[in-house]
């Protein structure tokens, strides 16, 4: 097993996402993990810029050849930028997921709900590294 | 690993090869090694291993052997001399099948080999035994190792080990590996050139490593499921589970080729062909979407007027094309290539178009023949 890199300063999901913060702006993308066992993307689906999203629910898709997964809000509040080169390109984000791979950035509602998600030593034990 | 997962005899090549191993319809087998699409590249430009091993092989065999075979299946078994491979259904009683299978004639009228798929093996053999008509029904599965070799390159790595033994398509023959007797059979699922060779379950892990090594030089690699998917989807290659099942009559597949009620009968032969007269309502069809989204299996197909008229049953990016395209039942009056209907992709309607398959047209198969 490969060590994924999960840096200390970004929350996680169960489904696999990591959030950074920056003051009331989050940046959203996928983990190391979920890019390994997806496989090579080939297909991502994301909002568009003025959406809003919900803590808990499906955004967008990543697909690689074999399987469809759903994207999944870390936060609620709304969609100010998207990384559109993703999803002209989707294989990049195989080869650096939690850089230039990001997806989207959410201007979130509240910082409440941060709470409910995990910082990197559980998502550690939840990926087993 | 899951324990209850069954294994075959290469679950330690496949992991020394550094694997993606998951659960397939019990089975514990490799899904990708390197790549899905750099594997499916490999056996379209030079030649690619499979282990099929989790396949079942059934053998029917004495006096009654080709009576049963016949009343099992839908092809004309009589037609096979010694060696011959055919392409067949076995038919429930409902006009449905209960899988797709290859039959093996090893000795004409007295001995038949009949390989099912995985998932179906443990039923297949069930329903055979049922409807036994006098023959022994032995369910050898575990006893074989089966390692498919697929590609345009595919024929000058297994003659480098089995020099001047290669038979012509939908043949094999028998010959003998590290002291045991095994059949090359040159047959496949991947619309290329090659072989499906059955081992004994104590040597395929030797044959294995030696394919690799002696076609090093014809770039040859291990290929996972995934591909083996992509690969047959590209063919318009039907899948139990997908495009065939218990209730869609095999006509409507355009499998009519392979089922032959003039001249023999066969389980629920009235009822498969009481379908076809009515007038089959669905068709199956290949397509390729016009805009943006991969269709999969169970999707819905509309009209442009917006009504229901049909499903996927199969779907994935098509890695040759760099195209997304499908399989799938749709109304007969919307079948005609070139007509335009919609998939719902969550909740969207995507613009796709039935066009001619094989999707992929100038493989090493398709240029032999």
């Amino acid at each position: 097993m490969s060590a994924f890199n999960v840096p200390e300063e970004f929350y996680y999901t169960k489904d696999h996402e990591w959030a950074q913060v920056d003051e009331n702006v989050v940046t959203v993308g996928i983990t190391e993990y979920a890019q390994d066992n997806l496989g090579e993307v080939v297909y991502v689906e994301l909002p568009e810029e003025g959406q809003k999203v919900t803590q808990g629910e499906p955004f967008g898709v990543v697909e690689s050849v074999k399987a469809v997964s759903d994207l999944i809000a870390p936060v609620s509040g709304t969609v100010i930028e998207v990384n559109m080169a993703m999803m002209d390109n989707p294989g990049a984000l195989n080869d650096d997921p939690m850089n230039d791979g990001w997806l989207i950035r959410i201007e979130m509602d509240t910082e409440k709900e941060l709470a409910n998600l995990m910082r990197a030593p559980d998502y550690k034990k939840l990926i087993k590294v | 690993m899951n324990s209850q997962l069954k294994v075959t005899p290469l679950k330690d090549e496949h992991i020394r090869l550094g694997a993606k191993m998951v659960d397939f319809a019990g089975w514990y087998m490799p899904v990708e090694y390197k790549g899905l699409r750099h594997e499916h590249g490999v056996v379209r430009e030079h030649v690619g291993l499979f282990d099929v091993s989790h396949m079942g092989e059934v053998r029917i065999k004495g006096p009654k052997a080709l009576a049963t075979v016949e009343w099992l299946t839908t092809n004309d078994v009589s037609r096979l001399s010694n060696n011959q491979a055919q392409y067949t259904l076995l038919p429930n009683d409902q006009g449905g099948v209960v899988d797709d299978l290859i039959v093996y004639c090893i000795e004409k009228n007295q001995e038949y080999l009949l390989c099912v798929n995985a998932s179906n093996t443990d039923k297949d053999f069930a329903w055979m035994v049922k409807n036994n008509r006098g023959a022994e029904i032995i369910n050898e599965s575990s006893q074989w190792g089966q390692i498919a070799v697929q590609g345009p390159k595919a024929l000058q790595l297994v003659d480098r080990i089995f020099p001047e033994v290669l038979p012509p398509t939908f043949e094999m023959r028998s010959t003998r590996f590290a002291g045991e007797g095994v059949w090359i059979a040159r047959t496949g699922y991947t619309g290329e050139d090659g072989v499906e060779i059955f081992v004994p379950a104590g040597k395929t892990a030797e044959l294995w490593r030696l394919l690799l090594d002696k076609g090093q030089d014809l770039n040859v690699e291990a290929i996972g499921l995934g591909a083996r998917d992509t690969l047959r989807t590209e063919m318009k290659y039907p899948l139990y589970g997908h495009e065939l099942d218990d209730e869609n009559n095999p006509y409507a597949a355009g499998l009519g080729w392979v089922i032959k009620p003039k001249i023999k009968d066969f389980i629920g032969r009235s009822h498969m062909l009481a379908g076809r007269e009515k007038g089959l309502k669905h068709k199956l069809i290949g397509f390729r979407m016009r805009d943006r989204g991969i269709p999969r299996q169970g999707y819905k197909l509309f009209s442009k007027e917006g009504e229901p008229v049909g499903h996927v049953t199969s779907g994935t990016l098509s890695p040759t094309l760099n195209d997304n395209i499908g399989i799938g039942y749709i109304d007969t009056g919307l079948s005609l290539e070139g007509t335009v209907f919609n998939v719902e992709i969550r909740a969207r309607m995507v613009e796709a178009e039935v066009v001619p398959t094989p999707f992929v047209k100038d493989t090493s198969l398709q240029k032999q023949s």
